[in-house]
């Protein structure tokens, strides 16, 4: 059911225009900054092969563009969630689904596993682009890992935060802009607490990828981004029993 | 709940008692009960804002009620939604479509969300397309459809799992009279071979389709009448009284 449910979502998403040319814009500007810093350490490339340890091109090309990867992320996935429930509600196709044999949980994890399948297609998207590098050269693969791994998890906690706030409303676009209040509050909280010790840092999924960005393989972080779509899925599935009450 | 005895009450298709329903202070729907036998089509008459729509949205399984009992063929509604709801088809007032799909990609989804297997969705999606005169148009996008169109994919995912029970929330609103008799005939179909229950402000539709009444005022039930009534006894007039009653 959950994957009947998954299927929907993703037909649904490349049925609309606005997804293809959100698509296609992003990989249009990955591609380009892509480009321009490669050019960059293709220039500076001869006085680093005099460093007796250089940096390697994954860490100083490939991380920076999936770090900006993941704050771009932080930006799209409200775009792609605040329809999830929110437009199922503005148009009555909500009591198709509740009318159903579906559990809330079903359907929370149905639209999750949704749009968390769309969203790492662009992921992929970004990694192939990136190993294109390995033609020229042999890349850091376990670097590259720890990325996949990190945006794998950067993606799960955005789309929950998203679905939960589209159970709040009727309206997507109010969805969108809660979506994005959250996830930029918590990135703001966090690259403006100046003490390395802060607790704010901790509660920001963005600074716990970079830490995975930079091949920092920490299971707090892991267990971070793990409780962190929990507690919002749960929040949803909760939510979802609350809309039935009315 | 006690269930029903299966000899002597087996065609019961559903079973509600004592209904409410509170949103707010206000109450919404107070003490309803209704029962529906198979074959049977069942009509909700009363006024706009009467909570004819809530009620239904009971029996669908999308409100929970505040009290009362629902059952669904003998399958408590609130202890088990998930076997109750794959033998009920709800139609909402607004019909619940994803217009960005083709006919065929939704009515394919609202199959497997009723459970139909892989193997046979097939079959029941062209058996529902049939009844429900939508054969050409499997390849159209939802959206590009006309209104009386859009109202019958959404009856057809209504009905596509071959339902115990089929819900209908004002099924002819804002119908030209062609569609208009075109979907009546359909209901009065789908009411031989399965039960159906709908909502109406109008009083004709009632005459037309429904085997029995239930006239809703402010969320309670005031009156009810078989068909075997509705020739005589007087039972247009009562209707047209309370009706003129309700809308003043």
């Amino acid at each position: 059911m959950i994957r009947i449910l998954a299927a929907r979502e993703l037909r649904s998403l490349f049925a609309l225009p606005s997804t293809w040319l959100m698509l296609g814009v992003l990989q249009f500007l990955l591609a380009w900054n892509y480009l321009s810093r490669l050019d960059a350490w293709l220039q500076v490339q001869p006085q680093l092969a005099q460093l007796a340890n250089p940096p390697g091109v994954t860490i100083t090309v490939a991380a920076p563009l999936l770090n900006m990867l993941g704050l771009l992320l932080m930006l799209l996935t409200p775009l792609f969630t605040m329809r999830a429930f929110a437009e199922e509600r503005r148009n009555q196709t909500l009591a198709l689904l509740l009318s159903s044999p579906v559990s809330g949980r079903q359907l929370v994890l149905g639209k999750f596993l949704g749009l968390l399948t769309f969203l790492m297609l662009l992921v992929v998207a970004e990694l192939a682009m990136v190993a294109t590098l390995g033609i020229g050269t042999s890349l850091d693969k376990g670097l590259l890992a720890a990325n996949l791994l990190g945006l794998l998890l950067l993606t799960m906690s955005f789309v929950a935060v998203g679905l939960y706030i589209s159970t709040l409303t009727a309206q997507p676009i109010v969805a969108a802009i809660g979506g994005l209040a959250v996830l930029l509050g918590l990135w703001v909280i966090d690259v403006s607490a100046t003490d390395e010790g802060a607790i704010w840092h901790e509660l920001s999924p963005v600074a716990h990828f970079q830490k995975l960005n930079i091949g920092l393989f920490d299971t707090a972080d892991i267990a971070f981004f793990l409780l962190f779509t929990v507690a919002f899925l749960q929040l949803s599935v909760c939510r979802i029993r609350a809309l039935r009450r009315g | 709940m006690s269930h029903p005895a299966p000899s002597s009450r087996s065609d019961l298709t559903l079973n509600a008692q004592h209904l409410s329903r509170r949103i707010g202070k206000r109450e919404i729907v107070s003490d309803i009960s209704l029962t529906l036998r198979r074959g049977e089509v069942l009509g909700l008459l009363g006024h706009n804002g009467a909570g004819k729509s809530t009620v239904l949205q009971m029996l669908a399984g999308v409100l929970t009620p505040d009290s009362g009992e629902i059952s669904i063929s003998g399958i408590d509604l609130l202890n088990q939604p998930q076997t109750a709801k794959a033998r009920l088809g709800f139609l909402p007032e607004t019909p619940p479509l994803y217009k960005e799909l083709t006919v065929d990609a939704y009515l394919n989804f609202a199959a497997r969300l009723r459970l139909i297997p892989a193997a046979k969705v097939h079959a029941a999606l062209a058996h529902a397309k049939h009844r429900c005169g939508l054969d050409a148009m499997g390849k159209k996008i939802i959206a590009t459809l006309s209104k009386g169109y859009q109202q019958r994919v959404g009856i057809a995912q209504a009905i596509i799992h071959a339902p115990d029970v089929i819900i209908l929330d004002e099924p002819t609103v804002g119908l030209d009279p062609a569609q208009l008799r075109e979907i009546r005939t359909l209901i009065r179909e789908l009411g031989d071979a399965h039960s159906v229950i709908l909502s109406t402000h109008l009083l004709p539709e009632v005459a037309a389709l429904c085997d029995r009444v239930e006239v809703i005022r402010q969320g309670k039930q005031v009156y009810s009448a078989d068909r075997s009534a509705f020739d005589h006894d007087g039972l247009e007039d009562r209707l047209v009284e309370l009706t003129t009653e309700i809308a003043s």
